[in-house]
Formats: structure tokens, C-alpha cells, sequence
């Protein structure tokens, strides 16, 4: 019987809800599941991932895990899918996602497909997945021939799963230790991490997001900010505002940066270049505000408001107001 | 310092949008063929590694670029020749007999025949989105790797100071040679490469640098070798096959609202997204 490993992103002590994504996913892919926490303090945050209807949970709690380096973490996980008889090894998209799946499924010899926003079951029990190319302007169906699986799951494609109500016993935990370690990770030495301190909700989990682009120049905080308070929403940014230095580099929504996909996106001053577009088109609804009237971005607005943005975000900043 | 630089054409990311679905299959008729700018971005990041910013001329070590292709790759390998590199390598292939997995492994035979310090790659190819061979490189040969890099100090032969591009931040990473690195778009930011000839004022112009046409005559007397993938990879498999591909949904036309006001109208009672 094929099952997956869903393996949790676990940072500063808390599990990252992108891995309730990746739970999904494994719900969807219809076959038992056992999910792994990994790192300092995975004891304690194991305890919220009882409730999802996994066969068990693992919990791999060391300290040599306590900063996301791929050759610190990628022989435990490859440890865990061999030794516990897994067929496909499930792992957010995120950039540490991304950065640790490939050498996990080099040792495994899988096959990995990153980024997958759906999966089917297909003849034989395997599965097939679906996964956005060419900066979302196409979707692949890939099928990987290797005995295992190896795949990245989109946040933005997968609802959060909620704790399985239908099932009153909690998933037993089982601790498991750190495998041999591999001498590349004696090559590689954590610095520093630059983490930028907000009081405004992670891009990636975000329900409204309020998205600027280079027209803002150097108001993009003075212009977004009010906006975004009021609407509790998270701040992205194009391509274009962070390379010329209105926005932090981590705020860039697109192919190159952040995939979202809240329920109300609102695009300001953004001219909606493909490889922005790549990042947001999955979102509910999105909102356009520019004062070109044939920026590409009103092709996949819902609503589009041909306008200054410099009067228009202040008035919608107080419409706003005036409706609460 | 010896840099091995891979590089991929990919169909005109500029126009992505513009691609056709025929047969269940990718069609790109129409599309020209340019280099994938993340591994445009590797070869002006291997180049300021390995060069005194202020004279961009002379080479202090070597870079070698290799591509996976027909004999019209050959013009990706010209170009970047013209630009600095030293060396080139067409490793004979056609896109059916690859994937991201076999391009690694043949890379790893690469890399122990060239003895590389740094292989310097783009972070994913913007065809395909895969965004692994880097990372499966560094697996199979055993080396460390820094992936997503937005700036990369050298702090002597033996180890870089890279500085990556995550989700929230910033996670820096000190890493001993030989290693893998991937880049992302900030690298070819006028600080962002610093190579130990490079005095620490010096800034270069944003984005990668142009050949002139007197470099674009030279690379064509620079030495460009054929290698065929079976010398390199025994056992060429797929691990991941693509069987069919289609187009998005089309998102249904939006309207234009005429005013503030009837935009939160809008949002309030028709999106019910407020």
C-alpha cells in the first residue's frame, strides 16, 4: 500500500501553515499519511499536527536542525522515507522547500516535481500531478517513473486542511534520530538570518494582499501602508519597485518571488509584467488600479480603476473608513 | 578560481504568454529562442568573480559555459564567449532526452573530468519552472550549496560569503569550495558580486554586460567542444516524463469601475471580498 510522507516547516518552535497546504495534499491524493516534524523544539509542535487524521507523526527534535540547511535535514528525511516504507515524499514549496527536496530525492534516486497545484490518482495506485510552466502560462501533467515520489506542494493551490473532526483519536507520535550526517554540511556554515520584522501577515498567508509597483517611487510605504492597515492585509511589491529600491527584495510577488493567491489582491501601479502575473493570477479576486489604461494588469483584474494612484488609494483608504 | 557555468535557451520569457497548446503538447512557434536570464545572470556573476571590476578584461581564472542542445545551442555558447567566458562545452542532446535529473547527472561526470571550484548556475530555468538541477548537482557530487543567491562575496580561494534570496528574508551562508551556488535577480545588482580584485567602492551598471563586436569576432576563435551525453551519462532514464500540458483557465473579463466609490460598492456586494 503507497503512502506519503508530509514532511511539516517548522520555524522558531511554530509549524508554518503551509504545511496544512501540504496536508491537503495528501488528503487529496487519497492514501494514509504520516507527517514529520523536524528540529529543536518539533516535540512540542508535533502536538498540533495530531489531529489530521496522519497513521503517526514523527518528531526528529535536534538541535543540528535548528537553521534550514538542505545538508543538514536531507539525509534524516531520506532516512525517514526509506525506513518507513514511503512512496512519495511530500514538502512545501517554499524556498526552504525548494532548496532541500532535489538532494533528498538524489539520495532516494526519485524523480521530483516541484510546485504541484494538483495530484490524481492514476491506474497502477500511482499518482499524477499537475504543475504550472512558463510562469504559469501553461500547466504540465507530470508522472515520475521512479518507485518514489518526490513533489513540492503550492500553498497557494491548496486550501489549508482542517483538523479531521470525523476522527476522535489522535495520530500516535513516534520519535525518530537524526541519520548519519553528510560531510557536506560540514562544508556549509549558517551566518546569519535576515528576517524582516512586520507587524502585517506573511504574503504567503495572507487573505488580502495590497501590491505596489514602481510608479509609487519613493511614497510606496507612505501610499500602501494606510491602505494595508486598514484592510489587515499583507504588502507586496513588483519586480520593478524592488529592483529600484521602493520595496524590500521579500515583498516581490511573481515567477521570481512569492506565489500567492489570496482572496482579494489589489495591484497598485503595477503594469502586470508575465512573470508578476506568474505570482498572483490564482488570486480570488484582483483589483487593478493604474492610470495607463492599457497596462496588461486589467487583463486579469476583476475590477480595474483607470486612475492616479496618488488620489485614488487615499480615497479608497477613506471609503474605507466610512463603510466600518 | 575555476567557474563551470551551465546555461539553457529557453523559448522568449518575455512572451511567455504568447505560447500555444497543440496535441496536449507546448508549442512555442513563433517564439525566439533566448538564453534563460537566471543563467545569463550566473555568467555575469562568474565573470565578476573572476575579474578586477575596474579592468573586466582580464580574466584571474577560468570560466567554462556548457549547454545541453543541437548544433544551433551553439549560438547561446558564442554569445557568452563574447561576453568573457573563456571556454565552451555542447554536450549533444535533443530537449526529449532530458530532464532535470539527467542534466545533473551529466553535469556531476562534467565537473570530475573540468574540476571546477564553483559551479555557478541560474536558479531554475523559466521553461520549465523545476528549479532542482543545481541542488541535485550538489547531491550527487557531495558538494555543499547555496541556492537562491542575491549576492555572493569571495573571501579568498577557498570560501564564499552568499547571501540568500528565502520567504520573510534573508538567510546568509558561508560556503568552503567546491560548491554549488544558484542565483537569483539581485546578482546582477551593481554591489552584489565581489570578487577578492575587486576593490570594495567599485560598482558595476546594473544587469549583466553586452559584448562588443570586437569580443563577439574574438569568441569565435575561442574553443567550443562536443561532447556526446552518452560519454557522460551510461544510464540516460527520465525520471519524470510530461505527458500532456495545457492552458490555464481564462480568467473571466473583469470590468472597469469609473470611481473609488463604486469600486468598494463592487467589492463589498458583488466580489463580497470586503
Amino acid at each position: 500500500m503507497s503512502k506519503i510522507l508530509v514532511v511539516a516547516e517548522l520555524h522558531d518552535g511554530r509549524i508554518r501553515k503551509s504545511t496544512h497546504s501540504a496536508i491537503t495534499f495528501a488528503r487529496q491524493a487519497a492514501m494514509p499519511f504520516a507527517i514529520a516534524v523536524l528540529g529543536p523544539g518539533a516535540t512540542q509542535a508535533a502536538e498540533s499536527m495530531r489531529a489530521f487524521g496522519a497513521s503517526h507523526v514523527i518528531v526528529v527534535d535536534d538541535a543540528y536542525l535548528g537553521q534550514p540547511v538542505a545538508e543538514r535535514f536531507a539525509p534524516t528525511i531520506a532516512t525517514l522515507v526509506t525506513q518507513g516504507g514511503f512512496s512519495v515524499l511530500a514538502l512545501t514549496a517554499s524556498s526552504f522547500g525548494k532548496d532541500v527536496a532535489p538532494r533528498v530525492a538524489a539520495k532516494l534516486g526519485a524523480g521530483y516535481a516541484p510546485d504541484i497545484s494538483s495530484v490524481s490518482p492514476i491506474e497502477g495506485g500511482s499518482l499524477a500531478y499537475r504543475r504550472p510552466v512558463f510562469a504559469g502560462n501553461a500547466f504540465a501533467t507530470a508522472r515520475i517513473s521512479t518507485p518514489i515520489h518526490v513533489v513540492s506542494v503550492r500553498q497557494s493551490e491548496f486550501a489549508a486542511a482542517e483538523p479531521d473532526a470525523s476522527s476522535a483519536a489522535l495520530s500516535p507520535v513516534e520519535t525518530a534520530a537524526l541519520a548519519a550526517k553528510d560531510a557536506a554540511a560540514d562544508r556549509v556554515e549558517f551566518v546569519a538570518m535576515g528576517e524582516a520584522k512586520s507587524e502585517r501577515p506573511d504574503l504567503g498567508e495572507a487573505k488580502v494582499i495590497v501590491s505596489g509597483g514602481r510608479a509609487l517611487k519613493e511614497k510606496f510605504a507612505e501610499v500602501l501602508d494606510p491602505l494595508a492597515t486598514r484592510l489587515g492585509a499583507a504588502v507586496g511589491a513588483s519586480r520593478a519597485a524592488c529592483d529600484a529600491g521602493y520595496a524590500p527584495a521579500e515583498l516581490q510577488v511573481g515567477q521570481t518571488g512569492r506565489v500567492v493567491a489570496p482572496k482579494l489582491y489589489i495591484a497598485v501601479g503595477i503594469s502586470g509584467a508575465i512573470q508578476h502575473l506568474a505570482g498572483m493570477k490564482g488570486s480570488k479576486t484582483i483589483v487593478a488600479i493604474n492610470k495607463d489604461p492599457e497596462a496588461p494588469i486589467f487583463q486579469v483584474a476583476d475590477y480595474g480603476l483607470v486612475a492616479d494612484l496618488f488620489t485614488a488609494v487615499p480615497e479608497l483608504v477613506s471609503e474605507l473608513k466610512a463603510r466600518a | 578560481m575555476k567557474i563551470l557555468v551551465p546555461l539553457k535557451r529557453v523559448a522568449d520569457p518575455d512572451n511567455a504568454n504568447k505560447i500555444k497548446v497543440t496535441g496536449g503538447k507546448v508549442d512555442t512557434t513563433g517564439l525566439e529562442n533566448k538564453p534563460n536570464p537566471f543563467d545569463e545572470y550566473a555568467l555575469e556573476a562568474a565573470l565578476r568573480l573572476t575579474e578586477n571590476g575596474a579592468s573586466p578584461k582580464v580574466r584571474q581564472g577560468e570560466v567554462v559555459v556548457v549547454t545541453f542542445g543541437p548544433k544551433e545551442a551553439e549560438a547561446t555558447l558564442r554569445s557568452a564567449l563574447a561576453t568573457g567566458a573563456d571556454r565552451a562545452i555542447r554536450i549533444d542532446a535533443t530537449d526529449d532526452q532530458l530532464d532535470g535529473d539527467v542534466v545533473a547527472r551529466a553535469l556531476k561526470a562534467l565537473v570530475e573530468k573540468e574540476k571546477p571550484d564553483l559551479v555557478l548556475a541560474g536558479k531554475q530555468a523559466v521553461d520549465g519552472d523545476s528549479n532542482q538541477v543545481g541542488q541535485l548537482l550538489a547531491e550527487y557530487l557531495g558538494w555543499p550549496q547555496a541556492t537562491f543567491a542575491g549576492s555572493i562575496t569571495s573571501e579568498s580561494d577557498q570560501a564564499l560569503l552568499v547571501v540568500r534570496e528565502v520567504d520573510g528574508g534573508t538567510i546568509t551562508l558561508r560556503v568552503r569550495l567546491p560548491a554549488v551556488v544558484t542565483v537569483d535577480l539581485r546578482i546582477v545588482a551593481p554591489k552584489s558580486v565581489k570578487s577578492t580584485f575587486t576593490s570594495d567602492s567599485h560598482a558595476y551598471p546594473e544587469g549583466v554586460r553586452f559584448a562588443a563586436l570586437m569580443a563577439i569576432m574574438a569568441a569565435k576563435k575561442k574553443p567550443l567542444a562536443e561532447m556526446a551525453l552518452k560519454d557522460l551519462v551510461a544510464d540516460a532514464t527520465l525520471k519524470i516524463a510530461y505527458p500532456a500540458f495545457e492552458l490555464p483557465p481564462a480568467r473571466k473579463a473583469g470590468v472597469k469601475v469609473k470611481s473609488v466609490a463604486e469600486l468598494v460598492e463592487k467589492l463589498a456586494n458583488e466580489a463580497k471580498a470586503l
